[in-house]
């Protein structure tokens, strides 16, 4: 693995995806402070009939997918919900569902059930109904939730609680992690956010503290040394790395998203780049994969720019993650500056100084405030 | 491990063959096991309806083998220390 890599000859195999998400809608009934969904999302209509996600799912399985998550905004909102799990069941994907738990009637829980389901990503914010309410802006995301959890468990399904954890609720770790397990959780996932669209605009009310972070990190080992019936998992925020992550183990390696307008994205985010994605509605999935400019953009290493272009570690984590380094150094190619030997590595720890010190407040995720980012953005570029 | 109970897949992930991959997979939430030739074998004989006795004679005959049954054992015990499998209340 020595030598010069700069030699090295470009290899661009091509592999299928194993991982299909779907992001039925845009619409969601909570406003998460912390969502990674683009600011400009009312800007995305739903565009994709039932037929058009039974064709996607037959392609995408026809090529060798095998995992489905179904997502959004909040999925319990499409009305082909139902007949959208039978057919990713018949076609024999294992199907995800990734929900808020709001969004629709609880009788729906048996329903997913007799239609194939086979797991329940729980997003849980915190374990009591005022945090909830404070992250969400929703007064009765907690009951809710704590009902679509326990209907889940009563009708046999696997659940995965989701918490994403942030300024407003890590010091609840402990309790979460309780109420996971009080809930029957198969497993728990405690994910430190990463910093995209909304989590992003509201950084500096959101990002932990280092102290903070430890803390959370101490409960949940003591948690996983001392009890065993819960599997949890915990993900370090990247924001207090000097390595960044793996971008989706590959650009276009793994990993494919469609969007609630039928365009393909190579992770949930990719439409924050300037390339043009394609939509499923003008190509099967197949040529879209293989053969479309976006997919192939980041494949391979050809594009990278120094530092990445000679590290020794980058077959490791790829130059990081894509959406990151645009949104914070304005060129796509540069490398992740969570990564030490960026250039722009300060902008990533003058955020983090930054935000200890700032008494922002969050702006919540919806409808009204997406349309108003977006009526600024237009404002600013007429100028 | 109890041999005279009956086996099946634990109802939480999906055992399939894929021709792609040229294998049995085991499907979980996010993730994916290849397995081996006999793994997948013997995965494939866990459907509610035999026991470890039972499928270690079924692979016997199959495969004209005497030898295999600490094998099958082997690896139907890690299996459920993994829960990838479960004892089946017939
Ligand atoms: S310089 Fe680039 S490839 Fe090397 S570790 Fe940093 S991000 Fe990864
Ligand atoms: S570019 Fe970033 S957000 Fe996009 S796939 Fe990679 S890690 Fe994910």
């Amino acid at each position: 693995m020595t030598g010069s890599y700069i030699m090295k000859p470009e290899k661009k195999t091509v592999t299928p995806p194993l991982w299909i998400l779907l992001e039925l809608t845009h619409k969601c009934p909570l406003e998460c402070t912390y969502c990674y969904n683009q600011l400009d999302f009312a800007n995305t209509k739903d565009q994709m009939s039932k037929e058009d996600w039974f064709r996607v799912m037959e392609e995408a399985r026809a090529m060798g997918a095998v995992q489905l998550g179904i997502s959004g905004g909040e999925p319990l909102l499409n009305k082909d919900l139902l007949d959208i799990v039978k057919k990713a069941n018949d076609l024999k994907f294992y199907t995800n569902l990734i929900t808020s738990g709001v969004g629709a009637d609880i009788s729906i829980v048996p329903k997913l059930k007799a239609a194939g389901l086979k797991t329940v990503q729980l997003g849980i914010q915190s374990s009591d109904e005022h945090t909830t309410t404070l992250i969400t802006n929703n007064k009765t995301a907690f009951k809710d939730k704590m009902a679509f959890a326990k209907a889940c468990k009563d009708n046999g399904l696997q659940l995965i609680v989701n918490t994403c954890i942030t300024r407003q609720n890590i010091h609840q770790i402990g309790d979460i992690i309780e109420m996971a397990e009080w809930l029957g959780a198969n497993y728990l996932e405690i994910a430190n956010i990463q910093y995209y669209g909304w989590a992003l605009e509201n950084i500096n009310a959101l990002l932990p503290t280092r102290e903070q972070l430890d803390e959370a990190k101490a409960i949940t080992n003591h948690y996983r040394e001392n009890r065993k019936d819960m599997k949890v998992f915990f993900v370090v925020p990247d924001y207090f790395a000097t390595r960044p992550k793996a971008c989706m183990n590959g650009w276009g390696s793994t990993f494919l998203t469609i969007n609630p307008d039928g365009m393909a994205l190579p992770c949930n985010t990719a439409n924050t780049l300037p390339l043009t994605f394609p939509n499923v509605k003008e190509y099967s999935v197949e040529a879209i994969w293989n053969d479309s400019e976006a997919f192939n953009f980041f494949r391979g290493d050809s594009w990278m720019k120094e530092p990445c272009r000679t590290c020794d570690e980058k077959e490791k984590d790829f130059g990081g993650c894509r959406c990151q380094a645009y949104a914070l150094t304005k060129d796509m190619r540069e490398a992740d500056p969570v990564c030490s030997k960026s250039g722009f590595h300060h902008v990533v720890t003058s955020k983090v100084e930054e935000s200890l010190t700032s008494n922002q407040q969050p702006l919540y995720r919806n409808k009204i405030n997406s349309m108003n980012i977006i009526a600024n953005r237009l404002a600013t570029s007429c100028k | 491990m109890q041999r005279e109970k009956l086996l099946a897949v634990n109802d939480h992930f999906q055992l399939q063959y894929e021709e792609k991959q040229n294998c049995y997979v085991l499907l979980y939430p996010e993730g994916m096991v290849q397995l081996s030739f006999s793994a997948g074998e013997i995965m494939s004989l866990c459907d509610g309806t035999k026991s470890c006795e039972g499928i270690i004679g079924e692979l016997t005959e199959k495969f004209s083998n005497d030898a295999i049954g600490s094998d099958v054992v082997e690896f139907l015990e890690e299996a459920l220390s993994r829960d990838w499998i479960v004892y089946h209340e017939a």
